[in-house]
């Protein structure tokens, strides 16, 4: 009776089809997928998600007020600083601005704390001269989007026990989490490619060998492997090369399971009837894997390499927490939590949990994000990833093989 | 079924053999020595050690052979007398090691297994059965939040909200007291209650995936054809959802028990760090950063083996479930 | 189409099938179904897949329900016991009569008159029906048993849910049955999972499940499309002869009008959600009235056929959404008469007493002059047709 229903829906879907305009345009399979992807709302407030986070970081140096270096030692665990349009008298002011900083001791636990001196108003400029530094190494500006004029101070998420302004690392920290990750799934993107399409189109001896070869990768424990690999890493290399190493180190495991989706969709494509015409035709084996076997399963690999991208930021954030990854002067949300180690000091100062909102945040869409593709590209589900969510069969092929124990 | 078991065993002994020349090929990497590090600790502390003596302590040690010949005595070792070689930093052979925190790993890993498939298997029946009720969206939507937030932030939001309700961060597995007392019932009870963050920390993210499997297993067999069939046997709804529906939907997820457990025993270091648990977790960060190559690697291929052995176990259990694939087996 | 298949229905368009005697209609019905409707609630509105289905079937007869895919035969099928989804909605009745044979058996409720309708869907009565008074066959024999238990294991449920409590016992049932559908070693096979068992002795399994409690009726909804053709044959047969020996009806629910030659009694064909037309075998494939009907039987291959295309109806099945009330089969009609067919419902005319028609060709109640002219033409066409089939 499902199975009927559904039958008459499709016929019914069919039916409309024909109304609509150009019924007999062909479509490619990538506007399809961005119509498809469209209509998944999670996925389509994802992206916007994702893109601001990654507009943020690629103006990170002109959106943080404060620059990695700079830090002021007479505002060390400073609250985050209140954002207001109100002032003590009760005016409205049409520019926020936030009090003045003095500093008292708690009567109590003697314990140094910042109070908000309302004498002082310091609105907040758009546009604000502050640090200088370069942009893409073309030219020097010392423009922030916004900023407070000296002495002011203006602290939106609070500052680290060293008075750095948690907001400026946060911005400058999603420089490394949020490439590390994507520069990762590149690299296993163009292994996994190149090693599965190897295995499966050559099939035989090559095939045996390099599939005993993931095996062996893979009964490796993730993140155990990871610390090794990490701790392997000199201890005093430059920020690149540490950035360099650690995207090595992600993109490690990683490509064998992308490989394996190659490799499998390769040996299924390979007896295709459209490829055997192309090789009886004499089209060059090259020619044959990029024109006609690549593009028949490059959006399931995309879809693959997207869940992959949480994973590593999680792993990113787990190895640079852990000491074992990006180190100062570099930072990473990973780096920024070092702090929230120590619990009394979270309890004292709770601001410091703010990094931890932007890695599950950003892990969260782009788990969306990779679900909503994972339905745009499976032309055979229409339905909500919510509602379908580890359906298996069909769509086991990008199914977690491990959930993220870190 | 046997001979399916021991040919799948024997198959992994030379897996294991070129996995634990990766390990001592990793382990071996960084640049300097565990006495080189330990040289410069000692030079903080006012204490310079000469070349000589540093020499001296590499010949003891072998650590000034070639890293080929240090793997197979290493290796030579383990497979004739147990010997996983010496723990520098803890002047104790690993062997000592591995005995006294494995038995705590694993007892953490075991309770905190039970847990998730305690909780996930019921929550995924029901929210499949109540499909698109609001405890179906309550359930997905908490699954996906379980499994983006990675453990060990987990573990410290826990630890938070622990310490500002109790004011204590519930680290370790023992308050200090309790440490090295006796065991009375008082310890078990503060035990039971030190387990409760870890073991909800380390489950969560399974127990959140399990769900998610779960459910989508359920609604897959609760569609499938023979339902109706048995519908049309006359036969109660709920049975058939516990002798067709359940049966079918539990075996992915009883079947990969042993790997289960492997994530989990090895997922949990980075939580173990952060709540200071007497695991393994720490240990191995500590060797990891001094070098203890020893130890590191010891474990580093206990966990691989233990990866592999998860693998065969739910190998076996799918095997041994699904009348389908046992008849393979058996053909094969 | 096959060679079986032509053979069938060159067997049904000669006097083969006129030799069974008719029993008298009312008192041996099995199951009255009146006025049954089932609509589903989509986003588009309320999806009418069966629009006002009546139909009878006589104790120990087999009534085929024929028509294309997504007319509505399975909904009704399903509808028939409860078995539709949970978001549709049935109106109607569905009059079940206790069976002559194997009502004794252990049966706990009054197998009197009931209708079906008025029982909770998976309610205590409902699921003493289901299984017990009537059974049900599906398509798929692959899918229609489950993987991970044993064929005995699933034979025995539906006895020890109907017929006994005892295991023993319904094993031994089990067993009889197995080996009255033509499974050997029967002993050995009870054990075995379905993945053990070929396509055909699978639904020998489906069919020994189905029999097992000696129904009244059987529901089979297209229970040879998915075999091999001699193993279709095979499978019919082996219906037709435990049909006489436990002397239940069956519903015989298929696209394949070859099978209806061989199997059926009467035929209703169903057309978007309604029976279009309503006929013994013989009468159906002798004088077919319903254009769509007509349609049906001329998309049949046949030997000695000089025809060199194949003969097909245009067009596809509308979506039972909405309907206006006129003709469904109106757009694809042949003989469609534009402001009659498109204005109106077509009520049902009885052209003898076995045989209905819903089509304005043949009477209702239109003003007949409007429509003379058309219903020569129609008449015309007819005795072309009956010609093609006697030949």
């Amino acid at each position: 009776m499902v199975s009927q229903t559904k039958a008459i829906m499709r016929r019914f879907i069919r039916a409309r089809g024909k109304q609509g305009p150009n019924p007999d345009q062909a479509v490619s399979h990538w506007r399809l997928m961005c119509r498809e992807l469209k209509r998944h709302k999670l996925a389509r407030v994802s992206l916007i998600i994702l893109a601001v986070l990654y507009l943020v970081a690629l103006l990170g140096r002109f959106i943080a007020p404060q620059g990695l270096e700079s830090y002021s030692s007479e505002y060390m665990n400073s609250a985050p600083s209140k954002v207001r349009f109100i002032d003590a008298e009760g005016k409205f002011h049409l520019q926020p601005f936030v009090y003045g900083l003095k500093s008292e001791r708690d009567p109590e636990t003697l314990r140094k704390r910042f109070v908000e001196d309302a004498s002082q108003i310091y609105p907040i400029k758009l546009f604000a001269r502050g640090e200088s530094y370069s942009v893409f190494g073309l030219f020097d500006t010392d423009v922030h989007l916004f900023g407070v004029d000296e002495p002011g101070r203006l602290f939106l998420f609070g500052t680290d026990g060293m008075g750095r302004d948690l907001f400026s690392r946060v911005v400058l920290g999603s420089q490394v989490s949020l490439t590390v990750p994507l520069v990762g799934v590149s690299i296993s993107f163009v292994l996994g490619l190149l090693i599965g399409g190897i295995s499966g189109y050559a099939g035989g001896r090559v095939d045996a060998v390099i599939q005993r070869f993931i095996d062996i990768v893979r009964s490796f424990p993730t993140l155990p492997l990871w610390m090794a690999l990490a701790a392997a890493i000199p201890p005093r290399v430059g920020v690149i090369e540490m950035f360099f190493y650690i995207t090595i180190i992600m993109a490690f495991i990683e490509w064998t399971g992308l490989a394996r989706v190659v490799r499998s969709k390769f040996i299924a494509l390979r007896s295709e009837d459209y490829v055997t015409a192309a090789k009886i035709a004499g089209v060059s084996d090259m020619k044959i894997i990029f024109v006609h076997l690549v593009p028949g399963f490059i959006s399931y690999l995309v879809v693959a390499a997207t869940l992959a991208i949480p994973g590593m930021i999680i792993g990113e954030t787990a190895m640079s927490f852990l000491g074992l990854g990006i180190r100062s002067p570099a930072t990473s949300w990973g780096v920024l939590m070092q702090e929230a180690q120590q619990i009394e000091n979270v309890a004292l100062y709770p601001w410091k949990l703010i990094p931890l909102v932007f890695v599950i945040v950003t892990v969260l869409a782009f788990n969306f994000f990779g679900d909503g593709l994972r339905d745009a590209a499976d032309p055979y589900s229409h339905e909500n990833s919510l509602k379908t969510a580890g359906r298996k069969g069909k769509r086991k092929w990008t199914r977690r093989s491990k959930p993220l124990s870190m | 079924m046997v001979r399916y078991i021991s040919r799948r065993t024997l198959l992994m002994i030379p897996v294991v053999f070129v996995v634990s020349m990766i390990v001592f090929f990793i382990i071996q990497l960084p640049p300097g020595d565990f006495i080189s590090g330990y040289a410069a600790k000692m030079s903080t502390s006012g204490e310079i050690m000469d070349e000589q003596a540093l020499a001296q302590l590499r010949e003891a040690y072998g650590l000034n052979r070639p890293w080929y010949t240090q793997y197979f005595t290493w290796i030579w070792g383990i497979v004739t007398e147990g010997d996983f070689g010496y723990s520098l930093s803890y002047n104790r052979p690993v062997a000592d090691i591995i005995g006294q925190y494995m038995g705590v790993t694993l007892m953490v890993s075991i309770v905190t297994m039970l847990f998730t498939y305690i909780i996930a298997i019921p929550i995924g029946v029901l929210s499949a059965v109540k499909q698109y009720s609001f405890f179906d969206y309550l359930s997905t939507g908490i699954g996906f939040l379980g499994m983006a937030t990675p453990n060990f932030l987990f573990a410290i939001i826990l630890m938070f909200l622990s310490f500002k309700w109790w004011g204590d961060p519930m680290l370790g597995l023992f308050s200090p007291e309790f440490a090295d007392a006796p065991w009375t019932s008082a310890k078990w009870i503060d035990l039971l209650k030190h387990m409760v963050i870890p073991v909800i920390v380390i489950g969560t993210s399974n127990t959140c995936e399990l769900i998610r499997v779960m459910r989508g297993q359920m609604l897959d067999e609760m569609t499938k054809p023979h339902i109706l069939t048995a519908r049309a046997k006359g036969l109660p709804e709920w049975r058939i959802l516990i002798k067709y529906s359940m049966r079918a939907a539990i075996n992915p997820i009883i079947s990969t028990i042993g790997w289960s457990l492997t994530t989990i025993f090895t997922g949990s270091t980075i939580t173990a760090i952060v709540l200071n648990l007497p695991t393994q977790g720490p240990v191995m960060h500590k060797a990891l950063l001094s070098q203890d190559m020893y130890l590191a690697g010891s474990w580093l291929l206990l966990m691989a083996v233990f990866t592999l052995l998860g693998t065969l176990i739910s190998d076996i259990l799918l095997a041994w479930l699904d009348p389908r694939i046992r008849l393979e087996r058996k053909g094969a | 189409m096959d060679k079986t298949q032509q053979a069938a229905v060159d067997v049904a368009g000669q006097a083969d099938l006129v030799s069974r005697p008719e029993p008298p209609v009312q008192e041996t019905l099995v199951l009255e179904v009146k006025g049954l409707r089932v609509g589903f609630r989509t986003e588009a509105g309320l999806l009418q897949a069966v629009n006002g289905v009546d139909l009878t079937i006589g104790r120990g007869r087999t009534l085929a329900l024929v028509g294309e895919s997504g007319c509505g035969k399975s909904v009704t099928g399903r509808a028939l016991l409860a078995l539709q989804p949970k978001h549709a909605e049935v109106e109607g009745e569905i009059w079940l009569s206790p069976g002559s044979k194997g009502d004794g058996a252990g049966r706990a409720l009054d197998p009197g008159r009931v209708d079906l309708l008025q029982l909770r869907p998976s309610g205590r009565e409902m699921r003493a029906v289901r299984g017990g008074r009537v059974s049900m066959i599906f398509q798929e024999p692959m899918t229609a048993l489950s993987p991970l238990h044993t064929v005995g294991d699933q034979i025995m449920e539906n006895v020890l849910l109907h017929r006994t409590r005892n295991r023993r016992e319904a094993r031994q049932i089990a067993l009889d049955m197995m080996e009255r559908v033509g499974i050997g070693h029967a002993k050995r096979r009870l054990n075995q999972y379905p993945h053990e068992f070929s396509g055909g002795m699978r639904q020998r399994v489906v069919i020994a499940m189905a029999l097992s409690c000696q129904p009244s009726l059987l529901i089979a909804d297209e229970p040879t499309t998915a075999l091999d053709v001699t193993i279709q044959a095979q499978v019919l047969e082996l219906m037709k002869h435990l049909q006489q020996e436990i002397g239940m009806a069956i519903l015989f629910i298929t696209h394949d009008l070859g099978v209806v030659a061989e199997t059926a009694d009467e035929v209703a064909v169903m057309y978007l959600g309604r029976i279009v037309e309503r006929a013994t075998v013989h009468e159906l494939f002798r004088a077919p009235k319903h254009p769509y009907t007509k349609g049906l039987l001329h998309s049949i291959p046949r030997i000695g056929s000089t025809q060199g295309r194949l003969a097909s109806i245009q067009g596809t099945v509308p979506m039972p959404l909405g309907l206006p009330p006129m003709c469904g089969f109106y757009d694809r009609c042949p003989e469609r008469i534009e402001g009659l067919c498109n204005r109106r419902d077509v009520p049902e005319t009885s052209l003898t007493n076995s045989h209905q028609v819903r089509c304005f060709l043949y009477g209702g109640d239109e003003p007949r002059e409007m429509s003379a002219e058309h219903r020569i033409e129609g008449l015309n066409k007819q005795d072309k047709e009956e010609e093609v089939i006697d030949g």
